[in-house]
């Protein structure tokens, strides 16, 4: 064999240094980020929701979006399954056996309402080119704005809690998502869902008062009576009162994927509600962004690199006699083959 | 005057017209993705929002497009001049890659129209890879052509300007290798966020250095790949000489490749997953088969000076570099949420090769009429 086994030790050697590298790139990781200071967002709890979907009609008529026919074609009211260009919002059942009683795992079923979370740390803000995909610095709403969006789609592929949808059917398609009723917002409303919802299960206000919200059921009893605010807390509603149910004793969304606004509780195993759980308590974008901006740093990198390039190319250009000469590269290339 | 030469000849050949005729069928489909959108064409769904367009006609397509890259790093930056006459058409390999790899961005965005905020900095998003990667490419394929006016300007007999452009044509070279440095690797990285929706098998912190070494390897690749599939269809001699130093080359960069990719995999420990029996598992195997056959040829010094086992090679080493890319994005993708489904629609896949068909097509004309290939 003819190779040079000096070739070979180099590249192995290569070879190990990068799996000895494999963990200091963990260290390339930007930090987390921090909850925005005035942080709005959302409390779904899976045991108050009766599957009424009267926040998914809700949403539609706030947003103006289509109804959605899915199964029958024929059939004349709204059917969304899942999210999707048309649909925001949408309410979905977990079930098992003979699904005989709500929120139980086994033999039993529970919803779950699926919208934009809202991360901490959004991937879909981190990849978008054009910030078209921008989160608020004081309430942390993550909004998208089509007016720029080149449509790659690159948010709908990174979004870990699949939530961005692109209007595939339309020849002037956009994206759509879950923009927390920013426009009745402003108006001094709040998300059509938590206004129109019958039993507090998703229920409007600051993330941090959620949380203790959160934290207040979780330690109850089971079976206790429980008062539970509807709409927004801290509102003037009627509350909706009731028995704790038997919770798992955990809050979804404040740990994960370097945190949401949008909080869960349930008495089903989260993952059985189709919220990721294996996953790491940072955002992938502080990875990604880590590592790029480690190589980009200031484009001190690509910078050195490009001075070293065009010195050792003009010197290997010259030796060869190619710059400036008439005949160009091809006198060269003459000695080249010779 | 010039050591290349046009190979002239009649341009309306039989395969000409076949390949022409693919690719106005591919631009027909496309009125329809135009007029009723992506969906009317493709089978893109929500879970699946990226298919073959992305994947093959711009990842794979300007992997094979760094030909130019390759070759330049050999020639340019290792100083290896002898390889200077596999210089012109390795750059016309790129150019077609990435004009059209970039055409097809345009056909795939979404909100194409919009394409100039990419390009007004106040709307920049320097996190995002996606901008570095359109930034970048865009200016490659802008580099390629400065690159390759030369042989415009031999062609129509502008010595004046020839003589200008290559005063300044070593910054053009030294960024055209900076670039596709740059972008190659940003297509892997562009995974990372992607975290568990990829499979460990592929979803790795150092998919950016097996992004760019697969695309220098398959830009080795397409030169013996060109040159042969040249030297049997336009009749003419093989470089044999040179593609068998490069195919050495190729040796070396193939197993620092295999190296990387396997360490990475068991410092992670993910490379159990391999063994799991599942398609992820047994397209993980046909890919890295891919990658070992070429090894095992090019082992052999006999093979490394036969043009057919290179041509083998270089072929299998394609395929490796593209089922990578298509694993990658494709098969060890699972969306969130689960329940989707993805394989490209019959129009959607004729686009794909229309594209394809275009390149071949318009290197035809090029070959023919331009001073590209070696002086026979």
């Amino acid at each position: 064999m003819a190779l040079n086994r000096r070739d070979f030790l180099k590249i192995a050697a290569a070879g190990v240094g990068a799996a000895g590298a494999a963990d200091t790139a963990k260290a390339l990781q930007r930090g987390p980020k921090p909850m925005p200071p005035e942080a709005l967002g959302m409390l779904y709890d899976s045991t108050l929701c009766i599957g009424c979907k009267a926040c998914v009609a809700a949403c539609k008529e706030a947003n103006d979006m289509p109804p959605e026919h899915t199964g029958q074609a024929e059939a004349i009211w709204d059917t969304p399954v899942e999210l999707s260009g048309k649909t925001l919002n949408v309410i979905k059942v977990y079930q098992d056996g003979d699904m005989e009683q709500k929120d139980r795992e086994v033999n039993g079923y529970a919803f779950v309402k699926r919208h934009c979370l809202h991360c901490v740390d959004p991937s879909c803000v981190s990849v978008c080119p054009v910030s078209a995909m921008t989160k608020d610095p004081l309430t942390g709403i993550v909004e998208h704005h089509a007016d720029r969006c080149i449509g790659c789609r690159y948010c709908v592929e990174g979004c870990p809690f699949a939530v961005p949808k692109f209007e595939y059917n339309e020849a002037f398609g956009q994206i759509q998502k879950c923009q927390f009723c920013s426009h009745l917002q402003a108006k001094g409303q709040i998300p059509a869902c938590c206004d129109v919802c019958p039993t507090g299960a998703s229920l409007f206000g600051k993330v941090s008062d959620l949380s203790e919200e959160a934290r207040r059921r979780l330690a109850g009893q089971a079976g206790e009576r429980y008062v539970f605010t509807r709409g927004e807390l801290g509102g003037d509603r009627p509350p909706h009162e009731a028995k704790l149910a038997d919770y798992i004793k955990d809050i979804y969304g404040e740990k994960q994927l370097g945190g949401v606004q949008v909080l869960y509780l349930s008495a089903v195993p989260f993952e059985k509600l189709g919220l990721p759980t294996n996953v790491p308590e940072y955002s992938y974008a502080a990875i990604a962004e880590g590592i790029q901006h480690t190589l980009y740093k200031w484009m001190i990198a690509p910078a050195v690199l490009l001075v070293g390039l065009l010195y050792v190319v003009r010197r290997n250009l010259g030796r060869r006699g190619e710059a400036g000469n008439e005949s160009g590269a091809d006198q060269s290339s003459d000695r080249g083959q010779s | 005057m010039s050591a290349h030469e046009p190979v002239g000849g009649r341009l309306l050949t039989k395969p000409f017209m076949v390949f022409a005729v693919l690719a106005m069928i591919g631009f027909a489909i496309l009125a329809a993705r135009f007029f009723f959108g992506l969906g009317a064409v493709t089978n893109l769904n929500d879970g699946y929002t990226w298919g073959i367009w992305i994947v093959i006609d711009i990842m794979i397509g300007t992997a094979f497009g760094c030909a130019g890259y390759s070759v330049a790093l050999l020639v340019y930056l290792l100083n290896r001049g002898e390889y200077h006459p596999l210089v012109r058409p390795a750059l016309l390999a790129g150019l077609f890659g990435y004009t059209l790899g970039g055409m097809a961005a345009v056909i795939d965005l979404g909100r194409y129209w919009q394409i100039y905020t990419l390009f007004m900095p106040w709307y920049a998003q320097f996190n995002s890879i996606m901008l570095e990667v359109a930034w970048c490419v865009t200016a490659y394929t802008i580099v390629l052509w400065i690159e390759f006016t030369p042989t415009f300007l031999e062609r129509f007999g502008l010595k004046n300007l020839r003589q200008k452009l290559s005063k300044v044509l070593f910054i053009f070279i030294a960024v055209g290798i900076l670039l596709p440095t740059m972008h190659q690797s940003s297509l892997g990285t562009m995974l990372v966020a992607l975290g568990y929706q990829v499979s460990p098998l592929w979803q790795t912190q150092w998919i950016g250095l097996l992004f760019l070494v697969s695309a220098i390897l398959m830009g080795y690749a397409i030169v013996p790949f060109e040159g042969i599939l040249a030297s049997m269809g336009l009749r003419r001699p093989v470089e044999g000489e040179l593609i068998a130093r490069l195919s050495r080359i190729m040796f070396v960069v193939l197993a620092g490749y295999l190296i990387i990719r396997f360490a990475d995999l068991i410092a992670r420990g993910a490379l159990g997953l391999a063994f799991a029996g599942d398609l992820d598992a047994v397209m993980f195997w046909v890919e890295n088969l891919l990658f070992v056959v070429p090894l095992l040829l090019l082992v052999q010094a006999g093979n490394r000076s036969s043009p057919r086992m290179i041509f083998i090679a270089a072929i299998s080493l394609l395929l490796a570099g593209s089922v990578y890319r298509i694993n990658a994005y494709l098969v060890g993708y699972h969306p969130a949420g689960g329940g989707w489904h993805y394989f490209p629609s019959v129009p959607e896949m004729l686009v794909t090769v229309g594209i394809f068909s275009l390149e071949v097509v318009a290197y035809l004309v090029f070959v023919k009429k331009l001073p590209v290939l070696h002086r026979a």
